[in-house]
């Protein structure tokens, strides 16, 4: 017999279509293939016109900071001639905290503009108080599901946190414990409601990320005299990367190496009740960064506009520890006091930038809000009372779940390469998945899955050949 | 927590409810999340007076009706930021200090520079 969960995804296209305002069938071109571009662009707007809908919603425009002191202390541990110039995008400036704001913004705007009465998002993160600030100014109804306690009721202080902004901007906030269900249940709520779909992963909120890396390409470009070499993401769903690089590229910023982050939470399942409570980050973590980057379409809509392989040049990792001695380090030394998550691409920069020429530029492109509960003494103190274990010492003796080891001195701050064949090969092993039992992919199969992996033909054609004989 | 164990009408209250049993919950799940309900708590205003562990409709920000069993009044948030982590707090003496030892080696090298 059906489950009650069974009968609701069973709909999941007719509700969602409903609920995105938009047709994603017309973009489907094979089993396999789909016009992504086409996708992307079909809601009509230009980037100017993503501007100018931020601009209304008081959205965007946030300072570029260069890190001074942050740059003299990678200096002081690189090899003479070494130690790249570090800057920051201010992103916790805007309205609710973080670049979320930047994604929600278009989503409401369309919202507003098709008629709908309100919003439904699911997200244990930022971008629900992004939503949930925005319907408040364009006096929508906002619903926010989030995965909040384990099954003993027990919250991170970093998710108690979201829940209060959610609601201290107006929202209804639906607290669930564990599970992917998260996502049937707003599949429920938006067949109840008949509000729109606010996804993480529209072509709109997207859209709305561009204008970050446009703004980084020209501030840079106004401030150095040419836009970063390269741009270090923190990287979880996907977005946050997909919408800078794409913004860079739009600006002309075509030779910035474009550089995802993402704390190693390797070992932990995403779906324990169990784990639950034994991560340190909420988000940025490798159990979204992974999964998504691998098989962008699990998301709640039928194409993801945020597919990341297209765009990483190197994908880093980072443990816990070292996000939070970068994330005290930067209160001491740049009186800039955020939250952890969005820190976790400044750990990965100052690995990065100690081995890069001194001429060398890299831009940071988000911080995000911290207070009670969302900032790293919380999340270590809750990590603490929750059995995981806290020390100082190398963090190369970091175990996520079990030991988090904060760095004794700023030289143990190593970030890992994560090995980018890796998830080229598995995305077109998820990809081939979708596809009818002997299903051949065509030439333009072929030079999609390229694209969508940031290869070539004969790249996928080496995977094809592999999987094949495996 | 608030110790209030009684609302009124109207009163700002918390339901909890169980969303799926065990049996209804997604196939893909780890044994030790598969065999807990998927709970959900939400809040609003009390329709009727009631008891907490009472069942209990709201009516929520968006205007929904919600059933569930009353399970806080006046719920608030207790989050904090805690102990100073005893790990994390020489980061900063030793950055500044380093910071200092580097710009004054900058400076001796700027100065023999300059002298030679």
């Amino acid at each position: 017999m059906a489950t009650k969960f069974d009968a609701i995804m069973a709909r999941r296209g007719e509700i969602m279509r409903k609920a995105l305002g938009m047709d994603y069938s017309v973009f489907e071109q094979s089993p396999i293939a789909f016009d992504y571009e086409g996708m992307m662009t079909a809601h009509g707007y230009s980037l100017q016109d993503i501007v100018d809908i931020q601009t209304k919603a008081g959205v965007g425009n946030t300072p570029l900071l260069e890190l001074k002191n942050l740059t003299d202390v990678v200096r002081s541990m690189s090899e003479p001639g070494k130690g790249a110039r570090i800057f920051v995008k201010d992103e916790a400036a805007n309205m609710a905290g973080a670049f979320k704001d930047r994604r929600a913004s278009v989503s409401i705007h369309v919202a507003k503009e098709k008629g709908y009465e309100g919003v439904i998002a699911a997200t244990s993160g930022n971008y629900g108080a992004a939503v949930s600030s925005q319907a408040a100014r364009y006096g929508l109804k906002c619903i926010i599901c989030q995965e909040a306690f384990d099954s003993r009721h027990i919250g991170q202080p970093e998710i108690v946190e979201k829940s209060r902004i959610c609601e201290a901007f107006g929202a209804e906030v639906v607290q669930m414990t564990v599970g992917p269900e998260l996502f049937f249940h707003m599949v429920e709520l938006l067949d109840v409601t008949g509000y729109f779909a606010a996804s993480l992963y529209s072509s709109f909120g997207v859209s709305g990320i561009e204008t970050l890396g446009l703004e980084i390409a020209n501030e840079m470009t106004a401030l150095t005299g040419a836009p970063p070499t390269h741009c270090v993401i923190t990287h979880a769903g996907g977005g946050n990367t997909t919408g800078t690089a794409r913004g860079l590229k739009r600006a002309g910023a075509t030779d910035t190496q474009i550089i995802s982050a993402s704390v190693d939470l390797s070992g932990l399942h995403m779906a324990s009740d169990d784990d639950f409570n034994r991560k340190s980050f909420t988000t940025g973590h490798t159990g979204f960064g992974v999964p998504f980057a691998t098989w962008p379409d699990r998301a709640d809509v039928p194409r993801n506009a945020a597919r990341s392989l297209r765009y990483i040049d190197r994908y880093l990792t980072v443990t816990q520890g070292e996000v939070f001695y970068i994330t005290e380090a930067m209160s001491k030394i740049e009186g800039l006091e955020r939250g952890p998550a969005g820190n976790t691409a400044m750990a990965a920069a100052v690995s990065l930038a100690r081995d890069l020429p001194r001429d060398a530029t890299v831009v940071v492109q988000e911080t995000e809000y911290t207070g009670a509960g969302k900032h790293h003494w919380a999340q270590l103190n809750f990590a603490k009372e929750m059995g995981v274990g806290v020390c100082s010492g190398d963090p190369k003796n970091n175990v996520p779940g079990k030991v988090i080891v904060i760095p004794e001195r700023p030289e143990q701050i190593r970030a890992k390469d994560f090995d980018l064949a890796r998830l080229r090969k598995s995305y077109v092993r998820n990809a081939l998945k979708q596809a009818p039992e002997g299903y051949a992919p065509t030439a333009d199969d072929i030079a999609f899955l390229a694209a969508d992996t940031n290869s070539d033909a004969a790249a996928v054609e080496a995977i094809l050949a592999e999987l094949k004989e495996a | 927590m608030t110790d209030a164990t009684r609302c009124k009408a109207g009163d700002w209250v918390e339901v909890e409810r169980v969303l799926l049993e065990p049996a209804d919950r997604s196939k893909n799940l780890p044994p030790e999340t598969a065999e807990k309900p998927l709970m959900m708590w939400i809040k609003g205003f009390a329709q009727a007076a009631g008891a907490v562990g009472a069942a209990m409709t709201i009516e929520t920000m968006t205007g929904r009706l919600v059933e569930g069993t009353l399970s806080a009044v006046n719920p608030g948030y207790f989050h904090t930021f805690g102990n100073p982590i005893p790990e994390l707090v020489h980061v900063g003496v030793d950055l500044r200090a380093r910071l200092a030892e580097y710009h004054a080696a900058q400076a001796d090298a700027a100065a023999q520079k300059g002298g030679a």
